[in-house]
């Protein structure tokens, strides 16, 4: 009788890579399986010594060190450990200690090559590192989401169809469409059925109305079906928007039956498109400049949650979103700027309004604040303009506020008197920070350091961003104190199904992907941009340049660009669920909400900010030439 | 010689020479002939076999057996490839309560072989090994009255029984000096599964005779890390 290891083989087929081997496979692991516990403190694998096995966590926790005995990473039930050592020459490279007790799996080595072989899913997760996989997830994401979720017909979809009979007199159709408050109707003819079971045979449009009752004079009381159009053309449901525009403008036309299995749900006109696409953020930005006063300009920053969770779902990617919303957030303030200079008159001196920060960086998101400050021209003289400055600052701060851009809690906001600076002022400021660094001054600054212009003299703003790179290069004491800085914030170790586990072994319900993830990154890429002089504010911008000056280890920086995606991808993806389902977004993120999928790349994504903050720490240390 | 619980224990090495001479039976013959640990030997040089039967009920005199798992273990690795599974025909009626207790029907059972087809390679899984068990009382009196019916001829064997070591744990626990002034300690539940909670083991569904025996093995090398060394003699455990 074959042996039924039931328990087991029920267990291990729920988690990657098992998941993906057929029945057969399955059962082949499951036979040559091993079992071995191990007591809480116990070592399973010690560097240098020989390994065979694969091994699958059914109960416990196992961390896995460096060698140096640094903690690598940290796996709980239906992980697996020990490939790295079964590829690298049968010789455990990554030790690994049981920190809770421990039921082990051991699957022989001849079976982990065997079935690297057989099956691509089984070699794609268990031969590479977790920088690769996160690639793959990076990269998988963007082909999956373009097939899923790009928008569709059907979402344009919003009122009841209007279906009436080929008798109707045209007088009557006309009656209705005007109740229902619609541009055409379809008709149908009861009598007679296609082979989909359809009896509709036209459509009538105002056009016709106009064109072939009106103009000809015909008489209202002869039937709809003498007039109506009966080249019918049709769009599946599932069609996308782009075909439904493109079917439009080929044919001339501009109604279209939409059909579900075959039979009409409903209309759409050239006007729901024209609507959709003024959800399209270059629209929302260039009607910002349309508004009159602050409370329009209120009422569209209304748009702006629909217009972020449109780019997500149609699968734009962290950067297209995060410039996209930083040119929208951009707008408002020079709007705003603009509805100042009405309300105050022209400023009595030059000045340039500054975004700090992630507006800087073109990588806002809908959860932001405002990070702001003025360069003004030398001449300023604090008595005589002082005040027009002040209120101008007010004056935009307010409106971004009632805009949904939060007051910045650090009050690093133009209206603090402390950010409104002139060139010469802000150039002393900044050489103060860079020759005299002292890690306590610069903990706070670092925002500064992403500086653009948004109005007015806005080369001023790229003449300091000169100045400071000018500066900074140069300096390791200055980099090093802010490379220190980037080291504050670390990410978390990993997740498990209900929290998250800190470096500490802490643990917490929810992590800010922000202030843990995005943050500390952007962070760690401004030192490395700061240091090769690096133009760019943006964090991928800055990435391309850092790899391509050949600072970082090979490939380590497509690792940075990898994990940066990802988190930024799942916090976007969980900031457009939460406007979706009503709650107010922000960075926080529960490890029972997010998938399987989003763990195990954060995760990974997690230990490559974590290794980079270490060579952060030896590569900027202030004696170094 | 007294072993953990202060039992007096055979020489076992000594006793199976005697069987070998007495048993009429080739089979049970060449069980003995395997041959049994001297009682000093330590744990880690043991080779142990799990093993669980799956009854129609408590009384080993009115209730048969219906099914067996075994597999063979030792202090590192319980080894899935030699785990092995049999129903038998049970010599009583099934009756409908053990049906629902253990899930196993009658179509099940139908053409399954009764205990003296399997006897030679239950016997051979379990030769030369130190037999694991759950509750002796089951496995030990089962075997041996169902033989004795079967063949005339008794077996007799030394087992170790993780829930007598659970009980004698917690009776140690509870007879230490400090713990006179502790508030009376409710006894802890010795089942399989509680007891395996103890020592964090997952949670199994119980009553397949194969995967209690996987459960069985999994309880002996956590007890064995937590209240042993693998240089304790054999002698401290089997009964």
């Amino acid at each position: 009788m074959e042996i039924e290891l039931l328990e087991i083989k029920n267990f291990i087929s729920q988690y990657q890579p098992f998941d993906q081997l057929p029945e057969e496979a399955l059962n082949e692991v499951v036979k040559s399986i091993e079992i071995s516990y191990f007591r809480a403190d116990s070592m399973i694998i010690e560097y240098g010594h020989k390994i065979h096995e694969l091994y699958f966590i059914r109960s416990g926790v196992v961390e896995i060190y460096r060698r140096k005995g640094e903690l690598y990473n940290r796996l709980d039930q239906g992980e697996i450990f020990g490939q790295m050592g079964l590829i690298a020459n049968n010789k455990v490279r990554l030790p690994a200690k049981a920190v809770k007790d421990t039921l082990l799996y051991c699957i022989p080595e001849s079976i982990f090559y065997d079935f690297c072989e057989r099956y691509e899913a089984f070699s794609d997760f268990s031969e590479v590192e977790g920088t690769i996989r996160l690639k793959q997830a990076v990269e998988d994401n963007n082909d999956d989401a373009n097939s899923l979720t790009t928008s569709k017909v059907k979402k344009l979809l919003s009122r009841d169809l209007v279906m009436l009979k080929s008798t109707t007199s045209i007088q009557d159709v006309a009656k209705v469409m005007a109740v229902e408050n619609v541009t055409a109707a379809l008709i149908n003819d009861p009598t007679i059925t296609d082979e989909d079971g359809n009896n509709f045979v036209g459509i009538i449009t105002q056009h016709d109305l106009c064109a072939k009752v009106i103009a000809m004079g015909m008489s209202v009381d002869n039937p709809v079906s003498d007039v109506m159009s009966t080249e019918l053309m049709s769009l599946d449901h599932n069609a996308y928007v782009s075909e439904a525009m493109l079917m439009m403008l080929r044919y001339n036309v501009h109604h279209l039956p939409i059909l579900k299995n075959k039979q009409p749900i409903g209309l759409i006109e050239v006007a729901d498109i024209i609507r959709y696409e003024s959800q399209n953020s270059l629209l929302l930005s260039g009607s910002i400049f349309l508004q009159q006063n602050i409370e329009d300009l209120v009422l569209l920053s209304k748009q702006l949650k629909d217009c972020f969770v449109r780019m997500v779902n149609e699968d734009a990617n962290s950067h297209m979103i995060g410039s996209a919303m930083s040119e929208i957030g951009r707008s408002f303030k020079q709007r705003l700027l603009e509805l100042a200079e009405e309300e105050l008159g022209q400023p009595p001196v030059p000045y340039c309004f500054l975004a700090l920060g992630s507006m800087a960086r073109d990588e806002q998101l809908i959860v932001t604040d405002q990070d702001n400050g003025i360069i003004l021209d030398n001449s300023y003289d604090e008595a005589l303009h002082g005040e027009y400055f002040e209120k101008l600052s007010k004056f935009v701060c307010d409106g971004l506020a009632a805009c949904g851009y939060t007051y910045c809690t650090g009050d690093i906001m133009a209206t603090n008197p402390e950010h409104r600076k002139t060139q010469a002022q802000w150039e002393d400021c900044f050489a103060d920070w860079i020759d005299n660094p002292n890690p306590q001054a610069l903990l706070n600054c670092s925002i500064f350091f992403d500086l653009t212009g948004v109005y007015g003299r806005v080369k001023w703003a790229e003449q300091l961003n000169a100045f400071i790179l000018r500066r900074a290069k140069k300096n390791n004491r200055f980099l090093a104190c802010l490379a220190r800085n980037a080291l504050n914030r670390t990410p978390p170790l990993g997740f498990f199904k209900t929290f998250v586990m800190e470096n500490d072994g802490r643990h917490n319900n929810s992590i800010n992907l922000k202030r843990r993830g995005t943050a500390p990154l952007a962070d760690l890429i401004r030192v490395h941009g700061l240091a090769i002089g690096s133009q760019s504010q943006n964090s991928f911008e800055r990435l391309e340049d850092i790899i391509e000056a050949g600072i970082l280890p090979a490939s380590k920086g497509q690792d940075l660009q990898h994990a940066m995606e990802l988190i930024s991808l799942v916090r976007l993806r969980h900031q457009a669920l939460d406007v979706e389902s009503n709650i107010e977004p922000d960075n926080n993120i529960e490890p029972e909400n997010m998938s399987e999928f989003e763990r195990r790349n954060l995760k990974d994504a997690f230990l490559v900010l974590s290794n980079a903050q270490n060579f952060l720490k030896y590569r900027y240390t202030a004696n170094k030439m | 010689m007294h072993n953990f619980i202060n039992k007096e224990i055979l020489n076992w090495s000594a006793f199976y020479k005697i069987k070998v001479e007495q048993s009429k039976d080739e089979r049970l013959k060449s069980f003995y002939r395997a041959g049994m640990y001297h009682d000093e030997t330590k744990l880690s040089d043991i080779d142990f076999v799990a093993l669980d039967f799956e009854t129609t009920g408590l009384d080993s005199e009115q209730n048969s057996i219906i099914s067996i798992g075994l597999v063979p273990f030792n202090l590192k690795r319980i080894y899935c490839r030699q785990a092995q599974h049999w129903y038998i025909e049970p010599e009583d009626k099934l009756k409908e309560n053990s049906i629902i207790i253990h899930g196993i029907t009658h179509t099940d059972l139908n053409g399954a072989p009764d205990l003296l087809h399997i006897l030679k390679p239950v016997l051979a899984a379990l030769a030369g090994k130190v037999v694991v068990v759950h509750y002796r009382r089951i496995e030990r009196d089962f075997f041996d009255n169902h033989l004795r019916s079967l063949i005339d001829e008794g077996i007799v064997f030394p087992v170790v029984d993780t829930m007598q070591i659970e009980a004698d744990i917690q009776d140690a626990q509870k007879k230490g000096f400090f713990s006179l002034f502790k508030p009376k300690k409710r006894q802890e539940s010795i089942r399989l599964g509680k007891s395996r909670e103890r020592y964090n083991l997952p949670a199994y569904p119980p009553h397949d005779a194969l995967t209690d025996a996987v459960a069985t093995a999994e309880l002996l090398q956590a007890q064995i890390h937590y209240h042993f060394s693998p240089d304790t003699p054999i002698k401290k455990l089997w009964l």
